[in-house]
């Protein structure tokens, strides 16, 4: 009991230093809460939006793999956009089909721009021809009606699937299974809408999907050299996802095969793999949230600095108080700790509160703007143990000149 | 109980040195009731700071309970003051935060002393008990002196100091707590030194030592 009551003295002492200026402690802690709060709510802010984008790129599976066209090397190596050279082609999806030992299903992809007309309503947006396959490729479900089967494929049917957005822009409302859509100069019948996948770039929620041989109808569509069918893209699923490395170097060494590349020539089309995409954006996104946290930081440091200034004016205020404890028979070392278990405990309040003021205000933005916030126990204990450490920071100073105050003048002290 | 051999004590001042004790030599017994008087300026500040051990001479050589305290470092300064000796200031130098109370436990806190008891015994001596929970600004000028007689006395150390204590008070309360520290010392038999201006209450102790430009210049018996 003696023991214990020796080992909470200084912090009753420290109560007591704190609660006799209860405005001033709470204008100091102030500081510390809005450091904090501010660290906690744009971490979490930050960390939400990774972890939406990274969902969303999930939906689409992160073993899609898809291969575009590179960009055309014009006449003196004038370097054209990426996409404008025509080199991939149905024959190349169909070698890629074959390596069932690498992928799973395989989508040769025939797109293009086009003005939708249903009735009175009208939109820009990508039709995409492609086969049955593209269902498994994008793990796309339909909200109603089916996706078109391999028997439209094989008649060039003149049906077609909207994305969620798309029946949603055209069709509001009502309910577009049966209706005729004209897609530039043909028309075609609502088959099927599909389930909304949140909008991600390249999202089929923004596409009309039809059968590859319906879009030959109505577009025209060139040939290679070697007459072979040319397309826009072709996404696949990749076998085993652990594996993407190899697969996407065996693709690579197929299609410049095909492709009759030379050694020394570049390669005339880009495989991308959601995987990368994914670690990228979460790469970009960890980077902006530390840049976040690291603003919201310098609020905390201010903090810091404010129980500092507030600790120096306690010590001169309180001087005859040290010079007094002192004359009692005080060791350097009780002033010293008193003092810092003063700032520590100011700025662990400061702390707290601030957990959940941030906690609370990305809560509320959550809740506001409908933005998913992420806040993790890793940042919370961060921010508190940070806090605690500028408490001990910033009033070791402070605690370290009230501890070698001279007794005698410090008793002199008005 | 206080053995002062040839202190000296030079402040220096600038690249100049003012000696404000010359060679002070005194020997207090266990038990003394005693005053030290003199002038402003006389050093009797400094040697009250030198028994309280607030500071150490520039030589010479101090003992208190048989231990020499001259060379000790702030640290064992610090032991010394929180186990043997207890304080009476002119300021009454309580803090105004804490009660009464809370003022003389204060005075334990430094000691290891935790018993708390002996916090009101205490109050209770100097007849305040019914005043524990007041703070400073609701007591007296002698009401708050006397708290900080309890608080001296509540660690019951061997040496009591007190620096002009009735100095800012008027004269009833002032005599009043001259007779306190006086009946205090007869009953409880410690040993407490007073540093006064004030003959008349010089003349309550038993002893008065005169100091007069950093040395002792009379050192009489009061009869």
């Amino acid at each position: 009991m003696k023991k214990y009551s020796k080992l909470l003295r200084p912090f009753g002492n420290a109560w007591g230093g704190v609660t006799s200026h209860k405005l001033r402690s709470l204008l100091t802690i102030l500081g510390i809460v809005i450091g904090v709060s501010a660290v906690i709510a744009l971490m979490s802010i930050g960390k939400g939006a990774e972890a939406d984008i990274l969902a969303r790129i999930q939906t689409l599976g992160a073993d899609l793999m898809m291969v575009t066209p590179g960009s055309q090397m014009g006449a003196g190596g004038v370097r054209g956009a990426a996409g404008s050279s025509v080199t991939l082609t149905m024959e190349d999806a169909a070698a890629i089909e074959e390596k069932t030992d690498l992928v799973t299903s395989v989508s040769p992809i025939f797109s293009r721009n086009m003005q939708l007309i249903a009735g009175s309503q009208n939109m820009n947006a990508q039709v995409t021809g492609t086969t049955p396959s593209y269902v498994p490729t994008y793990n796309l479900n339909t909200t109603s009606g089916t996706f078109f089967s391999d028997y439209d494929y094989q008649r060039g049917s003149a049906v077609a699937v909207l994305g969620s957005t798309v029946a949603q822009t055209l069709y509001g409302s009502n309910e577009p299974l049966g209706q005729n859509l004209r897609l530039g100069s043909i028309i075609v019948r609502v088959i099927g809408v599909l389930a909304g996948k949140g909008s991600v770039s390249g999202s089929p929620d923004n596409m009309v999907f039809i059968p590859l041989t319906a879009m030959q109808q109505a577009v025209a569509q060139q040939r290679t050299a070697r007459g072979e069918q040319v397309i826009s893209s072709i996404s696949l699923k990749v076998k085993d996802l652990n594996n993407s490395e190899y697969i996407k170097q065996q693709l690579t060494d197929l299609l410049r095969t095909r492709h009759r590349l030379i050694a020394s020539a570049a390669n005339d089309f880009t495989v991308t793999s959601m995987q990368e995409v994914a670690e990228t954006v979460s790469e970009t996104m960890a980077t902006t949230t530390m840049l976040l946290g690291a603003i919201a930081a310098i609020s905390l440091l201010v903090g810091g600095i404010g129980v500092m200034n507030i600790m120096l004016v306690s010590v001169l205020e309180r001087t005859r108080e040290i010079g007094i404890r002192k004359a009692l028979g005080a060791q350097d070392t009780d002033i010293w700790i008193q003092f810092l278990i003063e700032s520590a405990f100011l700025s662990l309040v400061g702390g707290l509160i601030g957990v959940a003021l941030g906690w609370g205000s990305a809560y509320l933005v959550s809740k506001v703007w409908s933005m998913r916030t992420l806040v993790s126990v890793d940042i919370v204990i961060l921010a508190v143990s940070v806090s605690v450490g500028i408490g001990l920071f910033f009033g070791f100073y402070p605690a370290w000149q009230a501890s070698r105050l001279n007794p005698i003048e410090a008793l002199r002290h008005e | 109980m206080i053995e002062l051999h040839d202190i000296q004590k030079i402040y220096p001042i600038g690249d100049r040195q003012l000696k404000v004790l010359n060679g002070v030599s005194f020997t207090i017994e266990k038990g003394e009731l005693v005053a030290i008087m003199g002038p402003s300026g006389s050093g009797k500040s400094t040697i009250l700071n030198l028994l309280g051990c607030l500071d150490v001479p520039t030589s010479g050589s101090y003992h208190i309970d048989g231990q020499e305290v001259s060379r000790l470092n702030s640290r064992e300064l610090a032991h010394i003051r929180a186990k043997k000796i207890g304080f009476v200031f002119q300021q009454f130098n309580l803090l105004p935060r804490l009660s009464a109370l809370a003022n003389v436990k204060l005075g334990l806190e430094y000691a290891d002393s935790t018993n708390l008891s002996s916090a009101v015994e205490s109050l209770t001596r100097v007849g305040l008990a019914d005043r524990a929970h007041h703070r400073p600004t609701e007591l007296s000028g002698g009401e708050q002196q006397r708290v900080a007689i309890a608080r001296a006395l509540a660690k019951n150390p061997p040496l009591i100091l007190a620096d002009e204590p009735t100095g800012n008070l008027d004269s009833k309360s002032g005599d009043e707590i001259i007779s306190m520290l006086t009946s205090l010392h007869a009953e409880q038999k410690i040993t407490l030194v007073m540093i006064t201006h004030d003959p008349r209450i010089a003349r309550a102790c038993q002893r008065i030592i005169h100091i007069k430009d950093g040395m002792v210049e009379k050192d009489e018996k009061v009869q």
